[in-house]
């Protein structure tokens, strides 16, 4: 009940927002290549389902591969960043360098290292999103309460076990924050990675069905595809979301009162 | 312990200690008084190792085991509680143990048991966040207390607590030092708790901290809550504010 109490505004807002769309759609008898009526993508995404989910399915499974890697390259990396002040000074300006690079311009270099596919997608999908896991892990693992050190080393805590009981756990809120950022990250680097480095035969990822859609002036069957790949984004945020949720509830505010 | 010319500079030469003497006999119960930011904390931690003299030395006899994994002599409790907030109050108390390497089981059983002597026998399953500051600071005491350390630093330990909780904690640390017979070292900036708490109290100055008074408390040592409107316990606190105003004003 809560639920649905909650989606009402929302759901009402986007039921306005389909309405006037169509109306404006059809009224001003907009061509369908330039802005198609939700009617019209509702169909084709009907018409088209199978394609659909199979490149969902495609770009899922490479935004997913590239968001593991984000979460295992992006704690490792932070965990050595916050291991010492000069190690943190000499690499950490390029891990940020990772945020800078422009994914669309260094994919092409992707094709050469990994071959047209799924690899090279991933690998995309990776770079896109593995900046924010780094940049909040390490915040949190700066963050770590001093006095809570200090215990550790009265204590006479080894390295790992430092790290192990206070230094992960304590950061934890701090790695959902860059997961759910990341989370959404994947899918768009999986889909850029997929415009430059995706394969057209058998295995096409949505960002390929956009591709083609688009050069055939299907713009129904773009903004269908554009929608997949949203709900693919939100799909993996909600399930990092809830596993962030699960784990911390039992002791930090970002996660009460569920 | 002993401590003799302990000095204590900051980076930047702020000196927070200058020659700081000071015996603590074995067992027995003293209050560091002074006013705020005058050094108390600085001078605990050296105790404690966590920070290092600039010059000066400090002995115990006998001599502290402090090789890396053995169980550390010396327990130190925070003016906040700081606990683990992802650990159950068992786990939390159990921590000490745990990082020296202590078999489940049996620092389990330990952390059971001091639990039961701080009162939070019934609370070994909650989580800090479902706690009363009360409580948590005795958890807090609890885990300083579970390894059966030697030498207790407390640092303002109760200063953030109502007055009622914070004379009930001031008795049941008594309680415990009486049964456990460790030596405490009670840094405090209420001279009220000083006094009630305390066989000897010392009031020190404004930084560079110096010794302003030593003094072994005239009063009885079985101190009950009725002391505090006791006349002999007003005399001592006259002395100790007169001492402490003069660290002031110096």
């Amino acid at each position: 009940m809560k639920i649905l109490r909650e989606a009402l505004a929302p759901l009402t807002a986007l039921a306005i927002l389909l309405v006037l769309w169509e109306t404006v759609a059809r009224v001003f008898s907009v061509s369908p290549i330039v802005l198609p009526p939700p009617s019209a993508i509702g169909l084709e995404a009907s018409r088209a389902a199978d394609t659909l989910l199979s490149g969902a399915l495609s770009t899922g499974r490479s935004a997913l591969l590239g968001f593991g890697l984000s979460t295992a390259v992006g704690v490792l990396a932070a965990i050595v960043l916050s291991s010492s002040r000069v190690l943190e000074r000499a690499l950490y300006p390029y891990a940020l360098f990772l945020q800078m690079v422009p994914i669309i311009a260094i994919a092409p270099v992707l094709v050469v290292w990994f071959g047209h596919g799924a690899r090279a997608v991933a690998v995309s999908s990776f770079i896109v999103s593995v900046f924010p896991v780094i940049a909040n892990t390490h915040t949190g693992m700066r963050s770590v309460d001093p006095a809570l050190r200090d215990m550790f080393r009265l204590y006479g805590a080894r390295r790992v076990a430092t790290l192990w009981k206070l230094e992960l756990p304590a950061s934890l809120p701090h790695l959902f924050t860059g997961l759910r950022v990341a989370s959404g990250l994947s899918v768009v680097g999986a889909i850029v990675g997929e415009w430059v480095a995706g394969v057209v035969e058998g295995d096409a990822g949505l960002g390929i069905l956009v591709l083609a859609a688009n050069r055939q002036g299907n713009t129904a069957r773009v903004f269908a595809a554009v929608l997949a790949a949203s709900m693919l984004g939100l799909m993996l945020f909600g399930a990092v979301s809830l596993t962030g949720e699960r784990m911390l509830r039992r002791w930090h505010p970002s996660a009460s009162g569920s | 312990m002993r401590m003799s010319g302990l000095r204590r500079t900051f980076p930047g030469g702020v000196p927070v200690l200058q020659g700081m003497d000071l015996d603590v006999g074995a067992g027995s119960f003293v209050a560091l008084v002074g006013p705020s930011g005058c050094g108390k904390s600085t001078l605990l931690r050296l105790v404690a190792g966590l920070d290092q003299p600039n010059a000066g030395t400090l002995t115990f006899s006998p001599p502290l085991d402090h090789t890396p994994g053995a169980r550390t002599p010396i327990a130190y409790v925070f003016q906040d509680a700081h606990l683990l907030p992802w650990r159950s109050v068992l786990d939390n108390v159990a921590l000490p143990l745990e990082l020296a390497g202590v078999p489940a089981a049996e620092r389990h059983a330990s952390a059971r048991a001091m639990l039961t002597q701080v009162g939070l026998g019934d609370a070994t399953a909650r989580y800090p966040a479902q706690l009363s500051g009360g409580m948590r600071m005795r958890v807090s005491l609890a885990r300083a207390l579970v390894t059966r350390p030697r030498l207790l630093l407390l640092d303002e330990p109760f200063a953030a607590l109502d007055e009622l909780t914070r004379h009930r904690l001031d008795d049941q640390l008594l309680a415990l030092w009486k049964e456990l017979g460790m030596t405490v070292l009670f840094v405090t900036h209420s001279l009220s708790e000083a006094a009630y708490l305390a066989e000897r109290v010392v009031v020190l100055s404004r930084r560079p901290a110096r010794v302003m008074l030593d003094r072994h408390l005239d009063l009885p040592s079985e101190r009950l809550p009725a002391l505090r409107a006791d006349p002999g316990f007003a005399r001592e606190m006259g002395l100790l504010f007169h001492a402490l105003e003069q660290g002031d004003a110096a």
